[in-house]
């Protein structure tokens, strides 16, 4: 029973959505848009799951002292710092308090982590952690709510344009980022030696398409040919695999989707 | 060219001169100003007496919007004579709308390009939306032709009463529901046919047939395997039909006593794939091998999710890369970071743009559609198989169907072959 309900339910609602395709109606939109919604609503609690998965993963390395276990403590504070710049802002002169407040968050989470991985396994004193982690957070949030002199509030416009989230965001996130995709340039430039490699016949006639298409965008005194040459590499040969492939998809797709309604693929239940 | 030596002038020279120069400049200022007093006069009446009132649409008529969710209404008219012919005065149209004959008319619904003969003016289904219409209330429409002037338009004779209703289908997509039967059928029919055990032949697949070998390496080596599912979420078709790739290979990996390691972009994806993972450990007979952090989440942010595949590979040094789902920029990023840790790469996607990167930097490489038949290659079940080969059977139609649609839009007209047009018609898709 335990495994029929979920294949009962994927039918259900599988044959639903393909009727649903054909059907315009208001009441089918408006049924179609309340499942869709139920995807967010599994998405933000998978996410609670997700943050407790990096938790848990990053603390074992660090409890057991892993190959470059510090990059894990990294992971952990910026996990924590981001949250909270995020929900609070600073409205005190000074910024002491504020960042001091995220060191007792910090501390108390740690021990809360700490208490609660140490009961499972059994380690010592783990009874003692998750105490003394519930006690500061019960305590931390108690002044952050009550005492309004404090560094910070909680759920104010503030806390969204709070600067910190801000620099953190923009001045650490966003180059980082930036870095890792202009990496993929060297990536190309590397792969594309290695594609472009004359070994047999069908490997040189892809380097000559390679290098007609390539030139097209380079200036120099290449006239019209290389240019009518270029297009119509790529709107014939190229374009006529990959419709080939697009067909292949589309029907691909169908299939597991009949497969997967009618109960004959079952290995998303971990049943392949 | 030599100019005539100056002649000194005399004094009566110089005062005829002069009254000469006079008379000119008079005779100038006269023109000047009767020119202005001409310009003047006719200025007031310029801008009414050049812009005349264009001939109005006719045939106007509005119709409820056919194949939709209702809330929407077509207005549809024959052009002004006045539109690009005529006295060619006519920029555009307004669609004016009034719950009454009477009026007022609602002058913001709508405004069309000259040239245009219809106006879909359509809503939300939400009530309470800008520009709402509500379904089954009766409306009266008219359309005015407009002017360079916004004094100067025509007006229709109104329309109405109409109102807007949803249909409960949509006949725009009867090929695709025909498509739909037919494959659906052809599906259940190879199925049967297997499960009365008749022998269906698939061509093999390199890089299926891989997989086993590198688990082996794996193994061999003692270095674990890599799966990623890459950006994809549980919806995505690609991801579903790597969660049935992904419980093979875990099957496999417990019965080899391998290590398996899963990082993942999306908490749902994480969360089936651990539920997958466990099971295929169960069903191997090693349940106390599993490890729950084997499949863990990192990040939704794509590029830092790059960079901690990448650290992984980089670390764990993996004998084995599959990559089997959704994956766009970071393709080629981890392919190649692969390649730098001298993994044996396996690699399927259905992200046209990104299967050359894979057969670039991968050893073997499943294209499009060999990703989600590669279940029925690794489970050898009649039951998928049937599926496969109803898929193949699918795909010799399409080719048919393409040839003789070639034909019909090249040849069928120049030869007059009406059944060919007719042909090509049912299957315009109207979505």
């Amino acid at each position: 029973m335990r495994r029929q309900l979920p294949f009962f339910f994927v039918f259900l609602f599988g044959t639903f959505m393909v009727i649903q395709y054909f059907v315009p109606h208001e009441i089918s939109e408006r049924a179609k848009e309340f499942l869709l919604d139920w995807i967010i609503i599994i998405g933000i609690f998978a996410l609670a799951l997700g943050i407790w998965s990096l938790i848990h993963v990053s603390v074992d390395k660090i409890n057991k002292r892993k190959p470059n276990w510090e990059y894990a403590f990294v992971t952990l504070v910026g996990l924590v710092a981001m949250i909270f710049f995020g929900f609070t802002a600073n409205i005190s002169v000074s910024w002491w308090t504020y960042f001091a407040a995220l060191i007792v968050l910090l501390i108390s989470l740690w021990l809360l982590v700490q208490g609660i991985l140490g009961v499972g396994a059994g380690a010592t004193r783990s009874k003692e952690k998750f105490f003394a982690g519930i006690g500061l957070a019960l305590v931390f949030t108690l002044i952050a709510i009550f005492d309004k002199s404090w560094a910070f509030h909680f759920y104010t416009p503030e806390g969204l344009e709070n600067s910190m989230f801000k620099h953190f965001f923009s001045d650490i996130m966003v180059p980082l980022q930036s870095t890792m995709f202009a990496l993929l340039a060297f990536f190309i430039s590397s792969a594309s030696y290695r594609a472009f490699r004359a070994r047999n016949l069908l490997a040189t006639l892809l380097l000559i398409a390679a290098l007609i298409v390539m030139l097209r965008f380079t200036p120099g005194p290449w006239g019209d040919l290389i240019s009518k040459t270029s297009t119509w590499v790529m709107n014939v040969p190229n374009l006529a695999a990959q419709r080939a492939i697009v067909i292949g998809i589309g029907l691909g797709m169908v299939a597991t989707a009949l497969k997967v309604i009618l109960g004959i693929e079952r290995g998303y239940m971990g049943k392949g | 060219m030599l100019r005539p030596p100056l002649r000194r002038g005399t004094r009566n020279d110089v005062k005829q001169l002069f009254q000469q120069a006079r008379s000119v400049s008079a005779l100038s200022l006269f023109i000047l100003l009767s020119l202005f007093a001409i310009v003047r006069a006719q200025a007031p009446s310029d801008s009414t007496a050049q812009v005349i009132t264009p001939a109005s649409v006719t045939g106007l008529t509005a119709i409820d919007t056919d194949n939709d969710h209702g809330h929407s209404i077509t207005v549809k008219w024959t052009p002004s004579t006045d539109d690009g012919g005529g006295a060619n005065t006519v920029l555009g149209y307004r669609v004016m709308r009034s719950r009454s004959p009477d009026g007022p008319f609602d002058d913001t619904v709508g405004m069309v390009p000259l040239g245009s003969t219809k106006y879909e003016n359509s809503s939300s289904i939400e009530e309470g939306a800008e520009g709402f219409i509500p379904d089954y209330t009766d409306f009266y429409y008219r359309v005015d032709a407009l002017t360079g002037d916004p004094a100067v338009f025509s007006t229709t004779e109104i329309t109405g009463p109409v109102h807007s209703f949803g249909q409960w289908f949509n006949k725009g997509l009867i090929p695709v529901l025909f498509a739909v039967i037919i494959f659906t059928a052809l599906t259940v029919v190879f199925v049967s046919a297997a499960k009365k055990g008749k022998e269906l032949y698939v061509r093999p697949l390199a890089g299926i047939e891989a997989v086993d070998d590198a688990i082996g390496r794996a193994t061999e080596m003692g270095r674990p395997i890599l799966y990623v599912f890459g950006l994809g979420t549980a919806s995505d078709i690609a991801t579903i039909a790597s969660f049935t790739i992904l419980s093979r290979v875990a099957k496999r990996v417990a019965e080899y006593q391998t290590t398996l390691i899963v990082p993942c972009y999306d908490p749902i994806v994480m969360a089936v794939a651990q539920d997958i993972v466990k099971t295929s450990y169960m069903d191997a007979g090693r349940p106390n091998d599993y490890k729950e952090d084997a499949v863990h989440f990192i990040t939704q942010a794509q590029f830092a999710y790059v960079g901690a595949v990448n650290g992984i590979m980089i670390r764990e040094l993996p004998a084995t890369n599959i990559y089997m789902g959704k994956f766009y920029a970071e393709s080629l990023m981890l392919a190649e970071t692969g390649v730098v840790s001298g993994s044996i790469q396996i690699a399927g996607t259905d992200e046209i743009a990104q299967i050359p990167f894979f057969v670039v930097a991968c050893d073997y490489t499943l294209i499009g559609e060999e990703l989600f038949a590669a279940s029925a290659y690794l489970g050898r079940e009649p039951l998928l198989l049937g599926s496969l080969k109803a898929q193949d059977y699918a795909k010799a139609a399409v080719l048919v169907l393409a040839l003789f649609g070639i034909l019909a839009v090249n040849f069928a007209a120049d030869l007059e072959m009406d059944w060919l047009v007719g042909f090509k018609e049912l299957f315009k898709v109207i979505d």
